[in-house]
């Protein structure tokens, strides 16, 4: 931290701009969520066309409004969402490695495909780790380029290893086409089923993974409500345990919500399963009022689609 | 520890592609807790560093592990090795108390009064029958160090608020149901609060980071006003706290 120089000036803060890492782990048992990118897609791409390990911070700006300007001269790339940025004025090229000199102004303004766009530099944003990550959590007021949990304010400063600042990708290095994902299309979210998917109803199962589950408005990095058609569960309650991120949970009201990465660690409604952590990246590209389907998955087939997408990142 | 696992348990139950659950029990219950730090601590020894989080909660331990390294089979037999020979951890019965000091006081406590009335006690009645048990802490979650703890005497058993609080007090102590907990930081709630602690519950610099952890024997002891302020204690009443 302490050779960490100033790489970008946030000039407009934008609803909602935040620092990731891969997430906090081994704190969950004192009520510690876990953070992280809710699109892990997008933001291991970004990291990647920068030259950057797993794990490195990157932001992650949410439905845009955002603008920052380098401090000095810079490697970035933009991945994820397009959500209409510009370099100094010009359409900035997604999912590529680019140079970003000193002065030059980077603006994200609203989504036109997705809904969170990952900006990482090349050398990754330095943020003092909390109980082991820069995962930022603002409910729980930790992590991200403050420390504090707080989304980026105008004025607010992202820092940088200088050693790396203006090195490490090929500024021509871009995404293979497959990799850049359209997310207007209507999503189909693979789902493995869960302990207590035999206490639902056998029209309830059928509807789940027939019928067409629409993104309600409150959603956010703790979950996703899906609105369709009620599901009913024998089981109204339970006595609370820990929730795996995915977890589709069933409340009475019969309207799944799929629990992401800030979601509580501890929950007492029964589930359906749990979306894979690409179904999980799929969903939280998607606007309020999107289609989506689930769709019941084998263990084995979304460990080797996981397996598939990380081996890119090795 | 005579006390075994219900028949049908313990169960392994899948909980996505990184996940167990284990489930040990069907009910809640104190002498759960020494089987669940029993198995908390043979999960990290026979994980190490594939081991990705630990949520333990009443009857359950949910299992993360690192699916890039350890395929959930694996994972699976080695949990299932570890349950064969499981034995509940022997200390968990006098194991030190932690003591949290709380003022009790209507001014931090609205709802102490609603307490007695449910109760058909005096204020007092209510705080000694509070603060003469020893609790033990179920789970953590909801936020940061909030630790479940029970169980509060049946007389004091009371339902959430019909509407909860936008913003509780840290250090509120609070009874739901037959559970009591300390709010750590400020967060909206639904609790009966019933007084406040000046104890840091959630400190991102201590050993440990929670005061309170899973399997914690806990206890409350009531002190004056004067003394909750020389602990630190925000002594200032709900509506200007």
């Amino acid at each position: 931290m302490i050779d960490a120089v100033n790489a970008l000036r946030v000039t407009r803060a934008g609803p909602l701009a935040l620092l990731q890492d891969a997430g906090r782990c081994g704190v969950r048992r004192l009520g510690v969520t876990q953070g992280g990118p809710v699109d892990l897609h997008g933001w291991a791409w970004a990291n990647h066309l920068v030259g950057n390990a797993w794990g490195t911070p990157a932001l992650e700006v949410t439905f845009g409004g955002l603008e920052l300007v380098a401090e000095r001269d810079l490697v970035v790339a933009v991945a994820g969402a397009d959500l209409a940025a510009t370099l100094d004025g010009e359409p900035l090229a997604g999912w590529r490695a680019l140079a970003m000199k000193a002065g030059q102004r980077l603006a994200f303004d609203t989504p036109v495909n997705g809904l969170r766009a990952y900006l990482a530099v090349a050398g990754g944003f330095a943020a003092p780790p909390v109980l082991g990550s820069v995962a930022c959590v603002v409910r729980e007021g930790l992590g991200g380029h403050d420390g504090q949990g707080h989304r980026l304010a105008e004025g607010d400063h992202l820092r940088v290893s200088p050693r790396r600042a203006g090195s490490g990708g090929e500024t021509a290095r871009a995404a293979p086409p497959e990799a850049r994902i359209d997310y207007r299309q209507p999503a189909e979210l693979a789902l493995l089923p869960g302990a207590q998917v035999g206490e639902f109803s056998g029209e309830s199962l059928y509807r789940a993974f027939n019928a067409s589950w629409r993104v309600d408005d409150r959603a956010d990095r703790m979950g996703v409500r899906l609105a369709g058609p009620p599901l009913h569960c024998r089981l109204t309650s339970m006595i609370s345990e820990g929730i795996g991120l995915g977890a589709v949970q069933v409340p009475p009201d019969g309207q799944p919500i799929a629990l992401l990465n800030d979601r509580q660690t501890i929950g007492g409604y029964p589930r359906l399963g749990a979306l894979t952590p690409l179904a999980c990246s799929r969903l939280a590209q998607c606007l309020p009022g999107q289609e989506v389907r689930l769709k019941a998955v084998a263990s084995e087939r979304a460990l080797a689609d996981y397996r598939r997408f990380r081996s890119v990142f090795a | 520890m005579s006390r075994r696992y219900p028949p049908t348990l313990p169960r392994l139950e899948p909980a996505g592609l990184d996940g167990w659950m284990v489930r040990l029990f069907d009910a809640i219950d104190e002498a759960n807790m020494p089987w669940l730090t029993a198995l908390v601590r043979e999960c990290e020894a026979a994980f190490g560093d594939e081991l990705v989080d630990l949520v333990p909660s009443y009857t359950t331990l949910l299992v993360i592990f690192d699916p890039l390294r350890l395929s959930p089979a694996e994972a699976r037999r080695r949990l299932v090795a570890l349950l064969a020979r499981l034995t509940p951890d022997e200390d968990a019965a006098d194991a030190p108390v932690k003591e949290l000091p709380v003022w009790y006081d209507a001014s931090v406590g609205p709802e102490l009064a609603r307490l007695a009335e449910l109760a058909g006690m005096s204020r007092d009645a209510v705080i000694a029958c509070h603060s003469e048990r020893t609790y033990r802490v179920f789970a953590l979650g909801f936020a940061p160090g909030f630790a479940f703890m029970g169980s509060v005497d049946a007389r004091l058993e009371a339902p959430r608020l019909d509407t909860p609080r936008r913003r509780v007090p840290a250090g509120s102590v609070a009874v739901a149901g037959r559970q009591t907990a300390a709010y750590p930081a400020v967060t909206p709630g639904g609790w009966n609060l019933i007084g406040r602690t000046p104890a840091v519950l959630f400190d991102r610099d201590r050993e440990g980071f929670s005061l309170l952890q899973v399997g914690d024997r806990v206890r409350f002891v009531p002190i004056e006003r004067a003394e909750f302020e020389r602990l630190g204690g925000d002594p200032r009443p709900m509506e200007e706290s």
